[in-house]
């Protein structure tokens, strides 16, 4: 092991431009799809923060007791879908109106009895906020035998749907190119490696070194400079951002799970591209 | 300890290489193989230290059964030749003494054993001095000899020397032959492609091998000509 890593470190010391140039390039191909995965991010955010406003009503008949109540809002507190129950009375139905809807406000002010209904307002958890769910939910709501009526935006959960199976279906054929062409460039940079060293795997080869033996460095070498440029892509996606958010718009940045995330797949990513290389190497030669 | 029988090697663009080819070299032997470039010289020691593999017939090197041997056993068998080659091969960022050096070391050789060894073999081959130099700092000849000393290194049972003297003045020529026949008197086999004839006639105890187009047409320890078996 120890040697590996003396032979490693050699290769580095030998070639120090090239080595530069092969980060530098993994660097840059990472941080095009880091800039891509910035978009991604804070459009899955944007519509994540949209669809928390998903809410189910079910407006209740008059005269429904209390009991019953308490005991339906803990059973539909208890569907899977379920993040929690709001139990919305009618007074605290007409102080919201009277608060939200300003312009109604003398109507509200002259009212001799409440007109507005008694409510559950439920809000689901992120991965139900769809179409499907919601309707299904509603659908059990309404079964309720005091439950006078569902709503919840059918027309606009379908929409949000919509934007995101978009968003999703872009987003991955985008992303699968980005991938696919920071895999060639970082392939084709170890390969550039590997062949600079073509000669040198031959002599290793005829004074009996194990495959594995020959293998070795140039995986460590690849892991390397994988996560280096890893880093660089990072530092360089922190920058663009740092500009974007201070010129253009609010948003949000990587996680710290992602970013590491991120790096770790640039350490893999150039992993597999020199056991490809070297493997490809070994058994054309 | 080097067995060829009825060796073919084809080659689908070219022909072949070497045709049924039959001959066996012993243990502590010096051993020439001759004939014009296209002989089929350099296949035969390719099929030797395996680069290659026959198309028919088999050979045997150190008890070594190549024909059948797995890919992962290769490296087992180079550990047990020395190769050196006309155009040296040697590694020109390492100096001389890391040259050698590497051999062991990607061997898996222990590593207090390796300076030692190392500084061995280069007195061996007269390059004590020079351990220090880059193989641009020396002469085609010393160049050589860093090359023998690195094959030398893990004590092989032969040493392969595929027209060793071919890039070399007439001078250096000599210093090296000289140097294999040291080698050779020393215990190590010594297998030599060459076609410089006046270096084969200068050894007349040796063992000469004759290719010509890929055929073994003399060889001075071979058994009489047995093809033409009459009852």
């Amino acid at each position: 092991m120890n040697l590996v890593l003396r032979e490693t470190a050699l290769a580095f010391r030998r070639a120090p431009l090239l080595s530069a140039l092969s980060i530098t390039t993994i660097g840059f191909s990472l941080f095009v799809f880091g800039l891509f995965g910035l978009v991604a991010v804070n459009i899955e955010r944007a519509i994540g923060s949209v669809a928390e406003r998903v809410e189910v009503v079910a407006y209740l008949k008059r005269g429904t007791p209390i009991e019953t109540l308490a005991l339906a809002q803990a059973d539909i507190e208890a569907f899977p879908e379920v993040a929690r129950v709001e139990h919305v009375t009618e007074a605290q139905a007409l102080a919201r109106a009277r608060r939200d809807l300003t312009e109604f406000q003398d109507i509200f002010q002259d009212l001799e009895v409440n007109p507005l209904p008694a409510s559950f307002d439920v809000r689901l958890k992120p991965p139900f906020r769809d179409a499907a769910h919601v309707a299904e939910v509603a659908r059990r709501l309404q079964a309720f035998a005091f439950v006078d009526d569902v709503r919840y935006g059918q027309d606009w959960v379908e929409k949000l749907d919509r934007l995101r199976d978009i968003a999703g279906a872009v987003g991955s054929a985008v992303g699968a190119a980005f991938a696919l062409v920071a895999i060639i460039i970082i392939g084709t940079t170890i390969r550039m490696a590997v062949l600079q060293r073509s000669r040198e795997i031959a002599i290793m080869r005829l004074v009996g070194a194990t495959d594995t033996f020959i293998r070795l460095p140039f995986l460590v070498e690849g892991l390397v400079k994988g996560l280096l440029g890893g880093l660089v892509a990072l530092g360089l996606s922190a920058g663009a951002w740092a500009l974007v958010n201070q010129a253009l718009l609010r948003s949000s940045f990587f996680t710290p799970a992602q970013a590491a995330i991120g790096v770790v797949a640039g350490g893999l990513l150039g992993l597999a591209g020199s056991a490809l290389s070297v493997g490809r190497h070994l058994r054309s030669v | 300890m080097i067995k060829f029988t009825g060796v073919t090697r084809d080659y689908p663009k070219t022909g072949a290489a070497l045709k049924n080819a039959s001959f066996h070299i012993k243990k502590g032997e010096f051993a020439f193989i001759t004939g014009h470039s296209g002989a089929g010289k350099s296949t035969a020691l390719r099929l030797i230290y395996l680069a290659d593999r026959p198309t028919e017939g088999e050979v045997r090197v150190s008890g070594f059964a190549t024909a059948r041997m797995a890919a992962g056993d290769i490296p087992r068998l180079r550990r047990r030749l020395g190769i050196v080659f006309q155009d040296f091969q040697l590694l020109e960022d390492r100096t001389a003494e890391e040259n050698v050096a590497f051999t062991l070391e990607v061997t898996g050789a222990r590593r207090t054993t390796i300076g030692p060894r190392v500084m061995r073999v280069l007195t061996q081959v007269g390059l004590a001095g020079k351990a220090g130099q880059y193989p641009r700092e020396l002469s085609g000849g010393e160049q050589q000899r860093v090359a023998i000393a690195r094959a030398l290194v893990n004590d092989p049972v032969v040493l392969l020397a595929d027209e060793p003297t071919g890039n070399l003045d007439e001078r250096a020529t000599r210093g090296i032959f000289q140097l294999l026949r040291d080698i050779n008197a020393s215990g190590t086999a010594v297998l030599m492609a060459t076609h410089d004839l006046d270096m084969v006639r200068s050894l007349p105890s040796a063992h000469l091998i004759e290719l010509q187009g890929g055929e073994v047409v003399y060889d001075s320890e071979g058994d009489a000509p047995a093809m033409e078996e009459t009852p």
